[in-house]
């Protein structure tokens, strides 16, 4: 099976050129300008084509949560979203804490056919902080890293173990940064829109010590870590900080948290309640220098479908998450490449090359002889944000009506179209 | 005229709409003195869906509709079935298809009454919301400055108690402000929110600054739970350090009135000899409380705006 990617601006890490892609039995095996193949062509005249992108952070739901969305809704989705790979993260019914889980996951995926899907397992048993996950098998099985996201591993030797264990494996553990103690109950950001609004606010420094506590870990132990989606400009100070001096830490972050800030919780819109949540001016600020300086390696959507009936009750009652995998791009390539914060080869890069270089899958490039996991996106194309229009189940995002550029036109994975042309 | 169908805080009133509200309550109040009240709501139905216990409030509400002349229905909702059983927004319906025309709700979330009035064609008041506002309680107490002093511009008012926790700080605090009086807050730092500065608050270094030529002394309900939560570490260092004494009064005006929005945890707040004395307003804010939510529910029937 051969495909020819024809007419397109050829965009990775290093820079943009024009340039056609042949593909044959899902492998790149040339680019060069003026290919010419009598075969399947997608013409991707005035388009711009990308390494297919990779989103190391989302919720799939399955198994257990299926009215939120599935394995099917959501890779359908990221494929809609241009990604060709994700990771989706193990709080589900049951935990993603074993290799039956991780099995059933990958030979869900593998049915439905659209992305790679690989799975991450929990770093504790059912994610309650106490005692090892199967680690070594999660991995046999096809896990690609841990986390036990939705909380962080409030045991600080019991984080140790995980991380020295897991290394053993050549595992990472990505964490979610947040003492629960700290939090109590808040569900926005600590500030002056939470005693506007009479919601019980989150301080900054709940995230922050679970940040300085992975790096301390890290750093003691020589053990790379990588930091999850974060919200506090204090917490990017904190990563740049150990970065500058070795610690082998990485970190994300997502679209909400660089073009957001916490003034829009104030009509308690529940679409804006998200965890760790949305917090003021200085932090969105601070997060996009983090991605411009790379303090902040990745973007990631933490893509979290929820039903509406989650969403349709009291602020404090609606479930956590901004449903975000097809909305990602486009709200990248606006806010940050338009509006001259990154290149595009530079968001390509957070999108694409850095996860695939942390987690260590194949992709994340386009080169003759590498995986033909590919992206074809109209940089021109205007449209306005309709979440009624999203293939995922979850229609929860506060970018309803936002005005982006960026169309993704086609995401092609190991060779075969999965979406659009 | 007020510009909204509902009351949910005084955040979004124009400084006119609550002196409207204002000098209706003290007509209103004038009338339920002398026992001379117009049943102007003869055939309106109000529903009291309190969430959260009260006697105060809700019983306020529930005769404020009956000396009006409106039907009053009274609907209690034990605080677990929010999360088990139907949730508001089907319960708002669903009174609503009753056809009926005000709500006064409380709940322990905030929010929750802006929730229901999106979803519903009756005018919502706010009875309390978490931490969030207490409109009516700000207006009474409003209404009791208004009658001891004449005016609110240029007061100054100083507030003492869980500033943090409680709604009827910040609703106080948008309306006194909106009228042009200064208001002074004072509470251990646990129990102060945050960037309340920038709300138009003073937060005093003491008792005393606090105080210092107030005409207005208000103390906040402690919560006695809160003391397990580690804002405070005892009721008795809460009294000695934060409590309002009798002998820190003579930093305040001379003829400055005390008021609480109850129910007072004597001794801690106050102490029992400044409720009852001579400047506690405590008893007279109780009446004012039934004649501005009489004055609110007869402005709300009045709204000739778009419903839902």
């Amino acid at each position: 099976m051969k495909l020819l990617i024809k007419g397109g601006t050829v965009v990775d890490c290093d820079g943009e050129k024009k340039a056609d892609i042949l593909v044959e039995d899902g492998k790149i095996v040339k680019i060069a300008a003026g290919i010419n193949e009598d075969c399947k062509t997608l013409d991707a005249s005035g388009k711009h084509v990308l390494p297919g992108l990779i989103d190391m952070h989302v919720h799939l739901r399955e198994p257990g949560f299926e009215g939120k969305e599935d394995i099917q809704s959501g890779a359908s989705a990221a494929v809609a979203g241009g990604f060709t790979q994700i990771c989706c993260m193990p709080n589900t019914n049951p935990v993603c804490d074993n290799a039956v889980v991780v099995t059933y996951i990958k030979t869900r995926a593998a049915a439905v056919g659209k992305c790679k899907v690989h799975p991450i397992g929990a770093i504790t048993r059912g994610e309650q902080g106490e005692a090892l996950s199967d680690i070594g098998k999660m991995k046999e099985a096809g896990a690609v890293a841990l986390s036990d996201d939705g909380k962080s591993v409030a045991n600080s030797h019991i984080m140790r173990l995980a991380m020295e264990y897991a290394n053993g494996f050549g595992l990472k553990c990505l964490c979610h940064c947040e003492d629960k103690d700290l939090v109590d109950g808040g569900v926005v950001n600590e500030g002056y829109n939470s005693t506007l609004t009479g919601l019980k606010g989150s301080i900054r420094a709940a995230e922050d010590i679970m940040i300085a506590r992975e790096i301390a870990l890290s750093e003691s132990l020589n053990i790379p870590v990588h930091i999850c989606h974060v919200s506090t400009y204090s917490g990017v100070e904190l990563i740049r900080s150990a970065k500058s001096r070795g610690v082998k830490v990485t970190a994300e972050s997502c679209p909400h948290y660089f073009i957001l800030t916490d003034d829009i919780i104030t009509g308690y819109d529940t679409n804006t309640k998200v965890n760790p949540p949305i917090r003021e001016d200085i932090d969105r600020r601070a997060i996009i220098e983090g991605l411009k300086d790379g303090s902040i390696d990745v973007i990631v959507t933490d893509h979290a479908p929820h039903a509406l009936k989650d969403k349709q009750v009291e602020y404090n009652l609606a479930a956590s998450g901004i449903s975000g995998i097809e909305t990602s791009f486009a709200l990248s390539y606006t806010y940050l490449v338009k509006a001259g914060v990154l290149t595009l080869p530079q968001l390509v890069r957070k999108m694409s090359a850095r996860p695939a270089e942390i987690l260590g899958l194949d992709g994340g490039d386009l080169r003759e002889g590498g995986v033909a996991d590919i992206t074809v996106v109209d940089l021109g194309a205007k449209y306005t944000i309709d979440p009624s229009e999203f293939i995922s189940k979850g229609k929860n995002t506060p970018f309803g009506g936002t005005e982006v550029y960026g169309k993704v036109c086609a995401t092609v994975v190991d060779g075969d179209i999965k979406f659009g042309a | 005229m007020l510009s909204e169908k509902d009351l949910l805080g005084l955040k979004n009133l124009k400084a006119a709409e609550i002196e409207e509200i204002l000098s209706r309550a003290e007509e209103m109040k004038r009338a339920l003195v002398a026992k001379k009240i117009k049943k102007t709501l003869d055939g309106k139905t109000l529903v009291v869906l309190f969430y959260e216990n009260s006697t105060r409030t809700r019983t306020s509400f529930e005769l404020a509709g009956k000396y009006l002349g409106a039907n009053v229905v009274n609907i209690s909702v034990a605080t677990s079935s929010v999360q088990k059983g139907e949730t508001l927004i089907d319960t708002g319906k669903t009174l609503d298809a009753m056809k009926v025309d005000f709500f006064a709700i409380r709940h322990q979330m905030a929010g929750a009454p802006a929730l229901l009035a999106k979803n519903v064609k009756a005018s919502v008041i706010n009875g309390g919301d978490g931490m969030h506002e207490h409109p009516t309680q700000a207006l009474l107490d409003m209404l009791t400055l208004k009658e001891k002093f004449g005016r609110i511009a240029g007061l100054k008012v100083a507030i003492l108690g869980d500033i943090k926790h409680s709604r009827v700080a910040l609703s106080n605090l948008f309306g006194l402000k909106k009228l042009g009086a200064e208001v002074v807050m004072y509470a251990p730092a646990t129990m102060i929110p945050a960037e309340l500065e920038k709300f138009g608050a003073k937060i005093a270094k003491s008792r005393e600054e606090a105080l210092d030529g107030a005409d207005g002394v208000m103390g906040l309900r402690i919560q006695l739970e809160r003391q397990n939560g580690g804002l405070f570490p005892s009721l008795g260092e809460y009294s000695r350090f934060y409590g309002i004494k009798r002998e820190l009064l003579k930093y305040a005006k001379p003829n400055a009135v005390i008021m609480h929005p109850g129910p007072v945890n004597r001794g801690v707040e106050l102490p029992p000899e400044l409720i009852d004395g001579a400047q506690s307003a405590i008893e007279e804010q109780v009446t004012s409380g039934v004649a501005v939510r009489m004055a609110v529910l007869q402005m709300l029937s009045e709204y000739k705006g778009v419903r839902k």
